[in-house]
């Protein structure tokens, strides 16, 4: 697919191209048996599929620069190789600065992920004929405007590689806020996966791996149904595996010595899962990797967990200081709640019943509603 | 080769409340020529240039086979185009390229769009 792409600058037709091939695929492997090499085999057959549908809209300029491209290709010395490279340039391609977060993730999860665009548009909260529009919309962008399949260069990599890992975590997000989209998350693995493997000197690629893994590492202990605190899980279902595997990387990113937003995020996991209980939690490590956080990135968000880090080590008190210093989090159910709870903490009962409530009337989805309605009468706290 | 717009916004009356001194204004040329040197340089430059503001502005107005005259911008909005260049470039990277450096070079936003056809239209 990522192939066929950049042989053509024409994401519909691969697209097209790729799905008929894997078609024919299906007819013929159960009779002729699987071919030696079927990657190859497809994109062999889903380039002549693409050159066929190209004579019969008549594009025969486009024909003759495929023709152009085919040779580079077969004069290409492996099949493994330049696959790999495909899939890294069609990554920076779909996520692209100049396309919206959504079309990011949108043009992600379709093209590298393999999701069906209903499948796309279940995931991402939207009906299968929205999502449609959205995904021409934005392949239009991309050839009207020549968004290019191509590793950026070395002096836009940082940035691009930025926008890259956060549509990975966006797509991740989306399977975590509601556990049933176990495909998003197990996508946003894949490719995170990937994508730390085709860059390997790239320590935040590797920082977004061990995150993800460190997080489902911990959804066999989360209900389904509701928000399920840390202190309330069952550390006995945590996935013991990849938890070995997240720390393993947090560890090689530290040896690394070149940090940056996702490995703090998932070095403050990997405390998190290390203690045998929430009492044995090293929340001084956590304020520290929160402080370092939040000088690289001093979000609203990141103020309010380095909050809840120093109610652990300074006191409700301190913590509810530096709460009521943050700007921007008014409309945050999670904001009111962590002030509740705070609040609580120092027995002013009143005022954390007017921060429960103010959360509850914020809360995005029903299961957050409930959640906070059980903290406002008291039962979990 | 591709070619693209790049063009900066203006909002009306955005004039800056005290009018830029001698040595701003030269600093701000000499960064304006720089760039556009480069772009010369580098056989992206094909045109640009600052417009009056939309007080100047006259429109031709078609309806029903015939042609209006009127005073005033096409359209009444906030921000009009201010200035533009039209570019050559490979794609939209290296457009993006040179939006940096004019947007730099100016201190104000710049949006790039895609020419679908440059040249004369032939029937």
């Amino acid at each position: 697919m990522a192939t066929l792409s950049r042989l053509y600058g024409d994401i519909s037709l691969a697209e097209d191209s790729v799905q008929d091939a894997f078609a024919v695929a299906l007819e013929l492997w159960p009779i002729e048996g699987i071919p030696p090499n079927p990657a190859g085999w497809i994109v062999t057959t889903a380039r002549n599929r693409a050159i066929d549908s190209m004579r019969r809209t008549g594009r025969g300029s486009e024909l003759e620069e495929a023709a152009t491209h085919m040779s580079q290709f077969a004069a290409l010395p492996r099949d493994v190789g330049p696959v790999d490279d495909d899939r890294l340039r069609l990554i920076f391609t779909c996520c692209h600065p100049a396309l919206s977060p959504q079309d990011q993730m949108a043009l992600t999860l379709r093209l590298l992920g393999g999701l069906t665009v209903d499948e796309v548009a279940r995931g991402l909260l939207t009906s299968e004929p929205a999502m449609a529009k959205r995904l021409v919309r934005a392949k239009h962008k991309i050839k009207a405007a020549k968004i290019p399949y191509r590793i950026p260069r070395e002096a836009d990599l940082p940035e691009r590689l930025r926008s890259v890992v956060s549509v990975l975590s966006l797509i991740y997000n989306a399977g975590s806020d509601d556990l049933a989209k176990t495909q998003l998350r197990a996508e946003a693995i894949i490719l995170a996966r990937q994508l730390a493997r085709l860059m390997p000197d790239e320590a935040e690629v590797h920082g977004l791996l061990a995150l993800l893994l460190l997080n489902e590492a911990r959804v066999p202990a989360r209900s389904k149904e509701e928000p399920t605190l840390l202190r309330d899980q069952d550390r006995g279902l945590w996935d013991r595996d990849l938890i070995e595997e997240g720390q393993q990387i947090v560890r090689d990113c530290i040896r690394r010595n070149s940090p940056g937003p996702f490995q703090i995020q998932a070095a403050i996991q990997a405390v998190h899962v290390d203690g045998a209980s929430i009492e044995d939690t090293n929340w001084n490590k956590i304020r520290i990797l929160y402080d370092q956080l939040f000088a690289l990135t001093p979000t609203p968000v990141v103020a309010l967990n380095r909050a809840i880090a120093i109610s652990e080590t300074e006191g409700a008190a301190v913590a509810l200081q530096q709460l009521d210093g943050i700007h921007g989090l008014e409309q945050y159910h999670l904001f009111h709640a962590t002030r509740g709870t705070l609040l609580r903490r120092l027995d002013r009962d009143a005022e954390a019943e007017v921060a429960f409530t103010t959360a509850v009337g914020l809360a995005p989805t029903e299961q957050d509603r409930k959640f906070l309605e059980s903290q406002l009468s008291g039962t979990t706290v | 080769m591709k070619q693209y717009l790049l063009a900066t916004y203006m909002g009306e009356g955005a004039a800056p409340s005290s009018p830029p001194s001698p040595d701003e204004m030269a600093a701000f040329m000499k960064r304006v020529a720089d760039v556009e040197q480069d772009m010369e340089d580098n056989g992206a430059f094909v045109f640009g240039g600052g417009l009056f503001g939309p007080d100047t502005a006259t429109v031709v107005r078609y309806n029903n086979e015939e042609t209006v005259t009127t005073d005033g911008p096409f359209i009444e909005a906030k921000e009009h185009i201010a200035g533009f260049y039209v570019i050559n470039a490979e794609d939209i990277d290296e457009a993006l390229n040179w939006a940096t450096k004019v947007s730099t070079a100016i201190q104000k936003e710049i949006e790039v769009r895609p020419f679908r056809a440059t040249g004369r239209v032939r029937a």
